[in-house]
């Protein structure tokens, strides 16, 4: 299915999360399923919490007692397949990366969408951080409905 | 006629990076570039690079452009710069003829390294050669160099790695993207790349291609086709789509054009992207002091071609009298990070591809 369509399944997603109980605080998902040549997540983590090795064609494995789910990996990701994600009440707290302009405010709502491109819900932005580190891709903090947890993955159009 | 110790021919990532370990050595070097300014296609890559740190992963290809860039400019005693000068002439006794300003001159070399990079391939199909039709490559420049959009309704063709990141920079540049149509029956780019567009409502339509091209004075629609195992179309799939510009990604080919006027002997292997040079170990043709660096000789991912580069700096360098103090050390480094990027399934073909034209 990812081959054809780009679209992860529903097990492989889920193999990237730890256990529920975990995401009390935010943790880092590395959306990473392939081979390919690339460690930027690994070498920018600075709590040592995302392994690749020396072959840097392994796919990342993230160690979630380390992972404080700060979110220098999301923007650190050349593949913007790392976000963050925490269980706040009945609420998913999501840090995405984001490489659009204009750039959404804080409290506005937009389109929430699935990894398929749907929109699946409506989404609130709780924060927008762009400092010269990131070089240009923005962390995006956002609140999602629990439901979503597995399923949203970035915002599309503002509501 | 110019004397000059080592011409570098391509200012693109790989010829920059050997004028750099060669000025390390202590190795003088003239960089011929045909553009009017130095970096290749790294000038329009917007996008974070994969990789690891020595190949500078997570910069922006516009960035490294710079970095490459102001490396070479660090030298002004050893590395000499000519752009907009075109390479015309290739001879045997290691003459070059370049065309600068309207003007003919010879130079002599004592090596050379060709590092002129690749070219687009193109499609075949029925009016494509309509205005609205546009390799990746031009839809880049026009795009991230000189901020002129393309069109409004694109359509890309192939989903490989070029495919799949510019269709992402035409949406970020407000295009809408109506699909991306690959021939294989599964996408050819990195997976990462196919999801960030895919979550954006982009559809990669796999085992589909173009079967023409409709309009007047400039493109209006075009009829695809799924394909077949074989890759024949099957009457009955035909679909029309209304857009204004097509974009074609469908793979590189080495420009070894002007190694083939030297007699350097040549293989075509389909697994490099086409006809590229016998080379040894060492990157050197089957004409002494002639050398390749970057995709002349297998077409590859830039940061690839930027090791590349550093490593047959230092070979040439060494051949001609200017050992590096850390020769061994270096080399081996970069032989090990050439490994590492060609090492996992995305590799598979590079690998096999030069074992076929090693010396």
């Amino acid at each position: 299915m990812l081959n054809k369509t780009g679209v992860p399944t529903i097990d492989l997603i889920k193999s990237r999360f730890p256990k529920e109980e975990l995401l009390v605080k935010p943790k880092a998902i590395t959306e990473c399923y392939e081979e390919i040549p690339c460690n930027p997540c690994s070498t920018s983590c600075p709590f040592d919490a995302i392994s690749i090795g020396e072959d840097i064609n392994k796919p990342p494995q993230v160690d979630f007692e380390k992972c404080t789910g700060c979110g220098i990996c999301v923007y650190s990701c050349p593949g913007l397949a790392i976000m963050t994600v925490q269980i706040v009440h009945d609420k998913a707290r999501f840090k995405i990366p984001y490489e659009f302009r204009p750039l959404p405010k804080v409290n506005d709502v937009y389109e929430g969408v699935n990894r398929n491109g749907d929109v699946i819900t409506t989404v609130v932005i709780e924060k927008v951080t762009l400092t010269e580190k990131q070089d240009r891709t923005v962390l995006l903090q956002v609140l999602v409905p629990i439901e979503f947890l597995y399923e949203f993955v970035t915002i599309r159009r503002p509501i | 006629m110019i004397e000059k110790d080592l011409v570098i021919i391509g200012g693109g990532p790989s010829g920059l990076s050997a004028a750099k370990t060669a000025a390390e050595s202590g190795l003088s070097s003239l960089i011929i570039e045909r553009d009017y300014k130095l970096g290749g296609q790294l000038v329009k890559q917007t996008h974070m690079f994969f990789g690891s740190e020595k190949q500078y992963a997570k910069t922006r290809g516009i960035d490294i452009a710079k970095i490459l860039i102001d490396d070479v400019l660090s030298y002004p005693n050893l590395i000499e710069i000519m752009t907009n000068t075109a390479v015309v002439g290739l001879y045997n006794d290691k003459v070059i003829t370049i065309l600068h300003e309207e003007k003919y001159s010879k130079i002599k070399a004592r090596a050379i390294i060709i590092a002129t990079g690749a070219s687009e391939k193109v499609l075949a199909f029925e009016n494509n050669d309509m205005p609205g039709i546009y390799g990746a490559g031009a839809v880049q420049t026009l795009m991230n160099v000189y901020g002129v959009l393309p069109g409004q309704d694109v359509v890309m063709v192939g989903s490989g790695n070029i495919g799949l990141i510019v269709s992402y920079q035409l949406l970020q540049a407000g295009v809408n993207v109506k699909c991306v149509l690959e021939a294989a029956g599964t996408i050819g780019g990195y997976k990462v790349h196919a999801s960030k567009l895919k979550r954006l409502g982009v559809d990669i339509k796999t085992s589909t291609s173009v079967i023409k091209a409709v309009g007047g004075e400039c493109l209006q629609k075009i009829i695809t086709s799924k394909l077949d195992e074989k890759w024949n179309f099957i009457p009955g799939t035909e679909e029309t789509i209304e857009l204004d510009a097509l974009c074609v990604s469908v793979g590189l080919s080495p420009l070894g054009n002007l190694l083939s006027m030297i007699g350097v002997e040549m293989k075509y292997v389909s697994s490099l992207g086409g006809l590229v040079p016998m080379i040894s170990h060492s990157h050197e043709t089957s004409v002494e002091n002639v050398f390749v660096a970057g995709d002349v000789s297998g077409v590859e991912e830039a940061s690839s071609a930027i090791v590349e580069g550093y490593l047959t700096g230092l070979i040439v360098a060494q051949k001609l009298g200017f050992e590096h103090p850390n020769y061994e050390v270096l080399i081996q480094d970069l032989r090990s990070q050439l490994d590492n990027l060609r090492s996992g399934p995305f590799g598979e073909k590079t690998r096999n591809g030069l074992l076929e034209i090693m010396r």
